[in-house]
């Protein structure tokens, strides 16, 4: 789960992080608010809160440049606001869609002398957090790594170890920190790796971590992620959720326990398994059509949820087609039949429906769907399930 | 004719008490798995089903009951603890089916397998468990699709292995071990693990390598493969048209923004390890077929 980031600087404080001080804003009186609380005289910075990076050199669809705007004054700022509230910003990592901005972070200007990175992430392959730091910050990291790899500092932290001084050190020294700059930088990072590790975090990025013209350091931009699997334990994390940043068809299905994710292609597939529902949208591809999302109908599914489901794929007016993929396991192939009968006649279908069973009980599921006077093809393996629907959905194509 | 587990695997099921637990207890006992205790604290003294002891403590189960192998059905906020309840009971094979443990606590887990008296070895979370055909299943996969045979197949995805398991069985081909990693990011054996094992298995005669986007187990097995392996290894990469940046279902499966673990990046690891690729899971038993006559 991700979150804004004048969320993330809240609770990079709340850890002894030092950020400029800022104030959201969701509407045109909390932004008067705001800007009332910074100087008239001093710099202001106008940042358009959405899940995305890629934010400052991102243009608005009315035409209006850059979703992080660095401004003299009041009036300034308002403008900048004007223009970026309720207007949508399309980035590098938005799609060409883009996103609605519906909150402003409006923070006091930084007099920056040098930009750094840092962050802590979840290494995977050695199931410990490594903490990454740069020189290099304000950038892109992924291009940092590439280009001059040489300039990445990476410290792994045991888990059962936790963070120590040393490695504090190590990693102030390695950025060239002295004196008072290293005891600051010791403390933010111990805040970091406090938060990351209490918090669940997949990741803590700070992007610039700056050094100001006095030698302070602090937080300019900053970017969590925590574990799904480990929000229950955090209802303060929860809160954080914004569900506008979600597509609305996942937070549907999220409520039904389906694994959805919607993508841009024309034909829906419903499915058992995630490798399997994986591979059902590989081999949709492989025929030269395009999958309209990932669904993981999962191992116990009810009748209930093959219905939502259906409704949740239709939901999507590109779908031209819809493939179900069921290799019946725990799950019954006469079970899922059922529920499709079920969902066609609770869901008007209106778009072809492929069907392939195999496993546990295929006959009975066939069956059912055969006598069940449901428009649909069946298909006996996935290749040809596959080559049927691509077909159909382009013969359809022109007329849909 | 197996790793891991085998006719005299005896077992322990953590959470045997719960309604997936009971479930999949009965199935594995109906197939032949022998069960020889279940773990549900505070419960200890009962009787499940009329059949099984019932106890407080994994501890007891090795200690009573000899068990040498644990299956894990707790939920998540409790399946890293039941994971190290077992590890520190000292039983060999510790098998976490449950889905949506917290990453943090597998790390802390995997820590604690590193540690020089460890003698378990962990498979999972977020598996469908293990099963020698004809000897004993430990998990949630269906029994009836696999057969007793030759070929070792290992996967990071439950349905996905059927698929190759059913593949192979309705050519005539058994299977001498099939297991089921899990498709979280952090885990206990890795298809690494799981190769070695088959490689150095007398009655393993042939490997299938099911893996999926995201990290780099494969191309971690495929070096390996490379170096070790003379066996006829074939596999297949799911979500070669997955976007970077989502998860697709399986914590694990997820292409980072630098483009790490795509499936093109394993497909070509696959290739150079002289692995027989299956370009659709249609084929999977097909492309082992090509290079292995059984």
């Amino acid at each position: 789960m991700n979150i804004h980031e004048y969320q993330a600087k809240r609770l990079l404080q709340e850890y002894g992080v030092p950020v400029p001080r800022g104030y959201a804003a969701t509407n045109s009186r909390e932004v008067e608010t705001a800007i009332s609380h910074l100087g008239d005289d001093d710099m202001i910075v106008v940042k358009a809160q959405i899940h995305a990076g890629g934010r400052g050199k991102g243009t608005f669809t009315d035409g209006y440049k850059g979703g992080v705007k660095v401004v003299k004054g009041r009036a300034a700022a308002q403008d900048a606001a004007n223009h970026m509230l309720d207007n949508t910003l399309v980035t590098a990592q938005t799609g060409p869609e883009g996103r609605k901005v519906q909150t402003l972070y409006l923070t006091e200007g930084c007099d920056i002398e040098h930009e750094y990175y840092l962050a802590i992430v979840l290494d995977r392959e050695t199931a410990q957090s490594v903490i990454i730091a740069s020189t290099e910050g304000g950038m892109d990291i992924e291009e940092v790594a590439e280009k001059t790899p040489e300039k990445l500092i990476r410290v792994p932290v045991s888990p059962t170890m936790g963070l120590r001084h040393h490695q504090c050190r190590q990693v102030a020294f390695a950025l060239g920190f002295k004196g008072d700059q290293v005891k600051q930088f010791a403390r933010i990072l111990t805040g970091v790796y406090k938060m990351f590790w209490e918090k669940n975090a997949m990741l803590v990025e700070i992007n610039p971590l700056v050094t100001d013209k006095n030698g302070n350091l602090s937080a300019l931009d900053a970017k969590v992620s925590f574990d799904a699997n480990a929000i229950f334990q955090h209802p303060d994390i929860q809160q954080l959720r914004d569900l506008n940043e979600e597509d609305p068809k996942e937070i549907e299905a999220s409520k039904h326990n389906l694994a959805y994710i919607a993508l841009d292609g024309n034909i829906a597939c419903m499915v058992n398994g995630a490798g399997l529902a994986m591979a059902t949208m590989d081999i949709i591809q492989s025929f030269g059509g395009s999958p309209a999302n990932f669904l993981d109908v999962g191992g116990g599914a009810n009748e209930d949820q093959v219905t939502a489901a259906f409704k949740i794929i239709l939901s999507d007016p590109n779908v031209k087609g819809i493939l179900v993929n069921i290799f019946g396991g725990i799950m019954k192939c006469d079970v899922i039949a059922r529920g499709i009968v079920a969902a066609a006649k609770n869901v008007d279908i209106t778009v072809p429906l492929v069907v392939r069973l195999e496993g546990t009980n295929v006959e009975a599921g066939k069956k059912i769907l055969r006598e069940s006077g449901v428009a649909l093809t069946p298909a006996d393996s996935l290749v040809q399930a596959a080559e049927i629907i691509v077909e159909q959905v382009k013969n359809a194509g022109p007329q849909a | 004719m197996s790793i891991l587990v085998n006719k005299d695997t005896r077992l322990v099921v953590q959470g045997i008490t719960g309604k997936t637990g009971t479930f999949h207890t009965q199935q594995c006992i109906e197939y032949g798995t022998n069960v020889v205790a279940g773990v549900t604290p505070g419960k200890g003294g009962q009787l499940w089903e009329d059949k099984v002891p019932v106890l407080n403590t994994v501890a007891e189960a090795v200690k009573e009951h000899g068990a040498n192998a644990s299956v894990i059905y707790v939920p998540p906020a409790f399946a890293a603890d039941s994971i190290l309840e077992a590890i520190e009971a000292n039983i060999p094979l510790v098998i976490c089916i449950t889905e949506g443990v917290p990453v943090r606590d597998m790390a802390e887990v995997r820590r604690r397998l590193y540690f020089h008296n460890t003698k378990t070895r962990l498979i999972g979370p977020n598996c469908p468990g293990i099963i020698t055909p004809g000897e004993c299943k430990i998990g949630i996969m269906p029994g009836y699709i696999h057969k007793p045979g030759r070929v070792g197949v290992v996967s990071r995805s439950g349905t996905l292995t059927y698929e190759a398991v059913w593949q192979l069985t309705q050519k005539g081909h058994g299977q001498s071990t099939c297991i089921g990693i899990g498709g979280d990011p952090i885990n206990g054996t890795s298809q690494t693990d799981a190769i070695r094992m088959f490689n150095e298995d007398p009655d393993t005669d042939a490997i299938i390598m099911i893996g999926e986007i995201g990290g780099s187990a494969e191309e971690d097995a495929c070096a390996y493969i490379k170096e070790h392996v003379k066996k006829p290894v074939a596999g297949f990469i799911a979500g070669a048209s997955a976007p970077k940046g989502r998860t697709m279902g399986h914590a694990g499966a997820i292409v980072s923004a630098s483009g790490a673990g795509t499936a093109e990046a394993k497909f070509e690891a696959m290739e150079d390890a002289g692995v027989s690729i299956a370009r659709n899971p249609s084929e999977i038993a097909d492309a082992l077929l090509r290079i292995y006559k059984g």
